[in-house]
This record gives C-alpha cells, sequence and structure tokens, in this order.
C-alpha cells in the first residue's frame, strides 16, 4: 500500500480504486442504464454464456458503455444458447440466441452502442420473468 | 484486477448485526463458494441501510435487488436462486403494505422516496473497514482541497455560506464556531468530536460511525486546518463497541495511508486523532461536561462563558462538534456552499438524521431534507401508525425536548419551527405515540430518564427535577390534585430558568409541553381519577359486564391473587381492592365479558 503524498496522488489512488464502486453506483441508477441480462441456467453455462458474459463486461467498460451486465435465469431457448436479452432504455427487450464472442462483440459495436439491429434475434413469445 | 460482476451488500450495522447478519455473511460466502461462483462475486459487509424495522438487509448489485428481512437460513436459495440462475427471490422482497405488490429497487420504495442522504451518503454503500472504498468516493479529497487550494478564512466563509449548523442538538452555525475558534491565538488547540449520543433511542450518530467513518476524520482533519489544531479528541461511550473498533480501524488506515499523521498530502499540515471513551452519561454530551470527563475530572458541566472555544480542553481553544455535523461537511467543500444551501428552509439547510422509533410501521435511520413535515415523515416515510391506531403525538429532542401532536404535523421541520412549537429538533430522535399512550406517563418516563441522569451539581436539576417526578407520579396514582398541576408547572419553569447546564434548562420541556398540549388528559388524571389511554394502571378498573358474563369461571382460575368470585352460570365480580390489574382475566375471557373503565 502506498502513502498518499499529494493530492495528485490521492486522485490517482481513487481513479484505480474506482473500480470497486461503480458496479454499486451503476446499481443506484440501474433503470436508466442499457440492461444487458445473460441467460445463466446450466444450459447456457454449458455453451459458454460464463465466457460470453466476460467479454460483454469488459467490452462494455472498455469501451466506457453505461450499461450494466447481470445473469438470469434460463430464457427457454436452450437451443440458441449462449442467449442474452438487451434493454435499452424505454425500449422493450430484445433476445438474441447463439451469442458467442463474436456475435457479442457485434451487438456491442451495433445494437447497444447505435440501437442498429443485428441478426440473430430470438422472436420473443414469451415473457420472462417479471424481474424489473 | 479481475472485475466482479456481481457484489453482495450485507447490512452489518448494529441492528442488524443483532439479527444475525453476520451469519448471512458466513452463510453466502459459503453458498457462493459451494456454488463455484466465489470468483465472481464479492460479499461486502456495510454500513446501516437505514430500514432497520424489516432488517437484517442484503442488497444484490448490480441489478439493485433489495432484500428484506434475510434470516441466515436464506442464505442458500439467495445464492442458488438470485447469483447462480438469476431469478429473484420473491418471498424476501418488501411487500408494499396498500398494494401488496413486491418491490425489489429500493427507490420506489415509499421509506426511501422523500429521503435525501448527504450525512449518510456512504451509509450501505461502502465497506466502512476498508479506507479504498471511501477514497474511491471521493473520500479525503475534500481535505485535500482545502489544503492545496482554500486558505482556513476561506473554507470557514464557505461553511458560513452553506448555512450548515450544528447537528448535535443546539444548531449553533458551523462556521462561525470555527471561525471563533480560529480567532484564539493559542500554541495548542483541539478539535472534538462529540460521540456520546446519550438521547434514550436515538442511534444516528453510532450509525454513521459504524456505516462511514472516516468521513467524520476527514471533517476533523478539515477543521484542525481551519482552527490551527493539530490534535483531535473523539469522544464516544464505551456503550458502542461496534463504532469503536471501526473508528479504530479507520484511524489505523488513515494513518498507514497518510491521511492522518505529519506532513499530510505533502502540505506540512499536522493532524492526528485519538479516541477517548465515555461511561455513557447523558450529561456527558454536554459539552463542558464531556471536555471535563475527558481531562479525568467528573463529567459535570462548567459555567458558560467561557466557552470551550477560548478555554476548552486542558484551557486550551477547543472546537466541539457533533458526528453528524462533521459527516455533512466533506460533501459540502466539494459540491459548493450554494448546492447545499439549495437544500432545506430559509434557516435550517441541508437535511436532518432521525431515528424514528415508536408506534410507526417503518422504524429505522432516515435522512430528511429540512422543511419536511412531520406527517410526510410519519406517515409518508414512517408508513403510518402501527396496528391501525391513532396518531397522539410525536416527540422530538428527546428528554430536552417536546412533544408535537396532531396541530403541529404539517409545520416544515427546522430548528426555529420546532422551538416556536415548544419542542426543538435535539439530536434527532424522534419517538411516535398512539392513542394508547397516556402523555402523563410519557412525560414521567423522561422525568425519570433525567432525575436518573442529573449530575447532581446544581439545586434546580438535582432537587427540582425529583420534585417534578414525584408530582407527575401522584398524578398516574390518581392521587393529584389541582394544586398539583398549579405546582407542577410553576416549579417546571422555575428548574427551566435556574439550571445550570442544558440539561436542566430542558428536561421540563417534556412536561411543559405535554401541559400545553393535552391539558384535559392532565385534569382527566386529577379530577375524575381517569387515565384515557388506559396505560396508568393505577387508574384502571377490570369490570364484568354482567349481562354478558356466562358464569365460566375461566377467569377464577387465572386470576393469580384470586380477586374473581361468583356462582358457576352467574355473572362474577371482581374485588378492586385485591385486583393488581395484570389483565390476565381479560384475555382469557371467550365472551368479551370484561372491560377496562
Ligand atoms: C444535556 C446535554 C446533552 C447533550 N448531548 C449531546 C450529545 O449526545 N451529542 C452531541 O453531539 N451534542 C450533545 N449536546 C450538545 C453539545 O453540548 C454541543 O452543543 C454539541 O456537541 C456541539 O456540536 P454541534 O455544534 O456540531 O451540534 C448536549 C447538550 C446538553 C445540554
Ligand atoms: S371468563 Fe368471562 S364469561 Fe367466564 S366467568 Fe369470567 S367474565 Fe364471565
Ligand atoms: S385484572 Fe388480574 S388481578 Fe384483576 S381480576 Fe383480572 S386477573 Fe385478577
Amino acid at each position: 500500500m502506498t502513502k498518499v503524498k499529494s493530492l495528485e496522488d490521492l486522485k490517482k489512488i481513487r481513479d484505480e480504486l474506482q473500480a470497486k464502486v461503480s458496479l454499486r453506483e451503476k446499481a443506484e441508477h440501474y433503470e436508466q442504464l442499457i440492461q444487458v441480462k445473460v441467460s445463466m441456467a446450466t444450459c447456457g453455462i454449458a455453451s459458454g454464456a460464463k465466457e460470453t458474459m466476460e467479454y460483454m463486461i469488459n467490452e462494455l467498460d472498455n469501451k466506457a458503455v453505461d450499461a450494466v451486465v447481470s445473469q438470469t435465469g434460463c430464457m427457454g431457448y436452450c437451443y440458441a444458447e449462449p442467449t442474452i436479452e438487451i434493454t435499452r432504455q424505454g425500449e422493450e427487450p430484445v433476445v438474441f440466441g447463439y451469442v458467442d464472442i463474436e456475435k457479442a462483440q457485434e451487438i456491442i459495436d451495433k445494437y447497444i452502442i447505435s440501437g442498429e439491429m443485428v441478426d440473430g434475434i430470438i422472436p420473443v413469445n414469451y415473457k420472462t420473468l417479471k424481474d424489473d | 484486477m479481475a472485475k466482479d460482476k456481481i457484489q453482495v451488500l450485507v447490512c452489518s450495522g448494529t441492528g442488524c448485526r443483532a439479527s444475525k447478519s453476520d451469519e448471512i455473511v458466513k452463510n453466502i460466502s459459503q453458498a457462493v463458494i459451494e456454488n463455484d461462483i466465489d470468483k465472481d462475486v464479492q460479499v461486502i459487509r456495510t454500513g446501516c441501510f437505514g430500514f432497520c424495522e424489516k432488517g437484517p438487509i442484503v442488497k444484490m448489485v448490480p441489478d439493485n435487488t433489495f432484500y428484506v428481512q434475510v434470516s441466515p437460513d436464506d442464505a442458500e436459495e439467495l445464492v442458488a436462486e438470485h447469483l447462480v440462475k438469476g431469478r429473484k427471490v420473491e418471498r424476501l422482497l418488501y411487500e408494499n403494505p396498500e398494494t401488496k405488490e413486491r418491490i425489489s429497487d429500493s427507490k420506489h420504495m415509499d421509506f426511501y422516496k422523500k429521503q435525501i442522504r448527504i450525512a449518510l451518503r456512504n451509509c450501505g454503500f461502502i465497506n466502512p473497514e476498508n479506507i479504498e472504498e471511501y477514497i474511491a468516493k471521493d473520500g479525503y479529497m475534500a481535505l485535500g482541497k482545502v489544503l492545496t487550494e482554500l486558505t482556513p478564512e476561506k473554507t470557514i466563509g464557505l461553511l458560513i455560506k452553506s448555512g450548515l449548523r450544528g447537528r448535535g442538538g443546539g444548531g449553533f452555525p458551523t462556521g462561525l464556531k470555527w471561525e471563533l475558534t480560529r480567532k484564539v491565538k493559542a500554541e495548542q488547540k483541539y478539535v472534538v468530536c462529540n460521540a456520546d449520543e446519550g438521547d434514550p433511542g436515538a442511534f444516528m450518530d453510532r450509525s454513521i460511525l459504524e456505516g462511514d467513518p472516516h468521513s467524520v476524520l476527514e471533517a476533523m482533519a478539515i477543521n484542525g486546518y481551519c482552527t490551527g489544531a493539530d490534535r483531535g479528541l473523539i469522544y464516544i461511550r464505551a456503550e458502542y463497541p461496534l463504532a469503536i473498533e471501526r473508528l479504530k480501524i479507520a484511524i489505523n488506515q488513515a494513518r498507514e495511508y497518510g491521511l492522518l499523521g505529519e506532513n499530510i498530502m505533502g502540505t506540512g499540515f499536522n493532524f492526528d486523532i485519538e479516541i477517548r471513551y465515555g461511561a455513557g452519561a447523558f450529561v456527558c454530551g454536554e459539552e463542558t461536561a464531556l471536555i471535563h470527563s475527558m481531562e479525568g475530572l467528573r463529567g459535570e458541566p462548567g459555567v458558560k462563558p467561557p466557552f470551550p472555544s477560548e478555554k476548552g480542553y486542558k484551557e486550551k481553544p477547543t472546537n466541539v462538534n457533533n458526528v453528524e455535523t462533521y459527516a455533512n461537511i466533506p460533501p459540502i467543500i466539494l459540491k459548493g456552499a450554494d448546492w447545499f444551501a439549495s437544500i432545506g428552509t430559509e434557516k435550517s439547510k441541508g437535511t436532518k438524521v432521525f431515528a424514528l422509533a415508536g408506534k410507526v410501521n417503518n422504524v429505522g435511520l432516515i435522512e430528511v431534507p429540512m422543511g419536511i413535515t412531520l406527517r410526510e415523515v410519519i406517515f409518508d416515510i414512517g408508513g403510518g401508525i402501527k396496528d391501525g391506531k391513532k396518531f397522539k403525538a410525536v416527540q422530538t429532542g428527546g428528554p430536552s425536548g417536546g412533544c408535537l401532536t396532531e396541530k403541529h404535523l404539517d409545520i416544515p421541520i427546522d430548528y426555529d419551527n420546532l422551538i416556536a412549537a415548544g419542542s426543538m429538533m435535539g439530536s434527532g430522535g424522534m419517538i411516535v405515540m398512539d392513542e394508547s399512550d397516556c402523555m402523563v406517563s410519557m412525560a414521567k418516563f423522561y422525568l425519570d430518564f433525567t432525575v436518573e441522569e442529573s449530575c447532581g451539581k446544581c439545586a434546580p436539576c438535582r432537587i427540582g427535577n425529583k420534585r417534578l417526578y414525584e408530582l407527575l407520579d401522584k398524578i398516574t396514582e390518581g392521587k393529584g390534585t389541582e394544586e398539583d398541576l398549579f405546582k407542577l408547572r410553576n416549579l417546571a419553569n422555575v428548574v427551566k430558568d435556574t439550571s445550570l447546564c442544558g440539561l436542566g434548562q430542558t428536561s421540563p420541556n417534556p412536561v411543559l409541553s405535554t401541559m400545553d398540549n393535552f391539558p384535559e388528559e392532565y385534569e382527566a388524571h386529577v379530577k375524575d381519577s381517569k387515565c384515557h389511554a388506559g396505560q396508568c394502571t393505577a387508574l384502571m378498573q377490570y369490570i364484568i359486564k354482567e349481562d354478558a358474563c356466562t358464569g365460566c369461571t375461566l377467569c377464577v382460575r387465572v386470576c393469580p391473587v384470586d380477586a374473581i368470585s361468583g356462582e358457576r352460570k352467574m355473572a362474577h365480580f371482581i374485588n378492586q381492592d385485591i385486583c393488581i390489574k395484570c389483565g390476565a382475566c381479560m384475555e382469557k375471557c371467550k365472551f368479551d365479558a370484561i372491560y377496562i373503565a
């Protein structure tokens, strides 16, 4: 641990530590952020949902996108795992299937950042668990 | 550093710990390991969330799910369902009492809607035992700013402009107090934090120290810089072990980081803090008594002037401020005086933390903007009166304050309005009473406390309060006379006017305010020997309704003193000379034949 030798030092340390609380800060205005929910049931995990989630978290962070990534239960599209549900503020949630890392990148660059549609949308015929 | 995907915040304040929140942390941590998600999940102990009524509280981040009344047994389900499968555990979500709807985001709960958190900004948000989390939330930035960019005069000017007033009870403008200490010339000065918190039912200061100790340390250092002191002392009651523990940890961590000690942030400013323990006497919260106690003398108040700002600890200029006052200071410095002054009323700026207790549905710790009404606090935040009963009064200011009633519900709460209404802000205790509370007994309760806590130094307080207590006791026994009422008021005024310190000067307030607001209640006790609230047992009679009694003899068998007699299948009768008013018979009777008169 380093001693704080100046105000500049303190600012630097603060910026490094920001990650510790940023998740909680995001949670405070969860509803105003783009919400990404990764289906993390057994089927999802088996087909790589964990890696997808990891990638999404890091990539969104690198690109400084105001989004929160959380896990959710089985969405019922086991055939299309990994699946993710994205809710852009004020819009209906959209579910994507077969989201591997490559797909995740495309979704981030197009749909999340600029609202542009990408292939792979699963028509939503059933509502996810009410968990707003 | 690997990023946490999920953080689980568990309240670790004194209240929730009493309901096993430590065990919850243990069980959740264990279940997280068992489910093999320990790399992604971090379990964090925080300070009080405030919603103590519904504690223990567990909050999931980042999806912001607020679980209430969690027990250690729920840990596994929370982990397996919420963390692993991403499904909310409905039964542990807060239920809106009216709509029965489950609410998972605390922002949508009535309890939180009207709150603004300044002093409590980090409580329930950071781990109080980790200075890094405080730093991540701009901790010690205010100190850095003051030391490098502002002179003491400018900082004090900013505080004066913000309108911050002392939260310890008196409401003295904080900037002005600092200026008084600053102006005195002396080679040694001290800064003191008053964490005595003697008001029964109050736990604001404790919660701040438990939930965000660094905010107080930082503000004390700022105070030292402004007033010219290099030593700080925190006077805290030994009954607050958790707060003491967290303070010690905080002080050590701040020293390690060089945020306390010599040459702070390379500016040449030195400041260090020590803890002093009090034995928990109410009078030791009074600043001169507090100083005597810290000097190892009896905890008795002295005559003011001289004020501590001229002659305080070890005869040196000393600036005493309350815990909550301090906690407000770093945000004021970072966000500016105008920001702070934009919250509140004309003469009372910012927020006030209250410990809401008594007969309200949502007991807890709340922080509200000055100017909010009692109605909003009691009915919106507090969720109204328990068990559908009727609101009767609310005591603010603890034993020094007074009771406020229905007619005061809509006045904006601030220092001056509360005084004009016959009570005071005090440190922030707020005890709500319903129709079953007797106001004479209430006054007696507080007088009992004052008599116990009077230091005995001056006669009006030592003897006067005792006599006041005796008169109240006589009245609740049904033996009071109209002359006693007259004596009561007279003596109360004498004690108020002639006592040495704030304790005696304010101790008659509960008596006077209940006499003013509920004169008919005093009269009923005295003239008709009746306690309409049914609280003064000496004035109650348990009576059997002849026509409703079936003579089942059940009550005869439960009465512990054999006060009930009667033939089988005939109406029974209670002998009032023998009855000890325990109420056992009334509880037993299946025919509602027994009532209280
Ligand atoms: C009987 C009595 C008890 C007091 N108890 C406390 C207390 O527990 N905590 C506190 O901060 N101030 C208490 N005070 C007020 C202090 O004397 C002092 O005014 C206060 O600590 C100043 O800090 P502030 O200006 O930040 O409010 C008490 C005063 C009296 C007369
Ligand atoms: S229990 Fe009720 S009904 Fe039975 S004897 Fe007593 S008063 Fe009468
Ligand atoms: S109130 Fe208690 S003492 Fe009196 S009659 Fe009933 S049971 Fe007996």
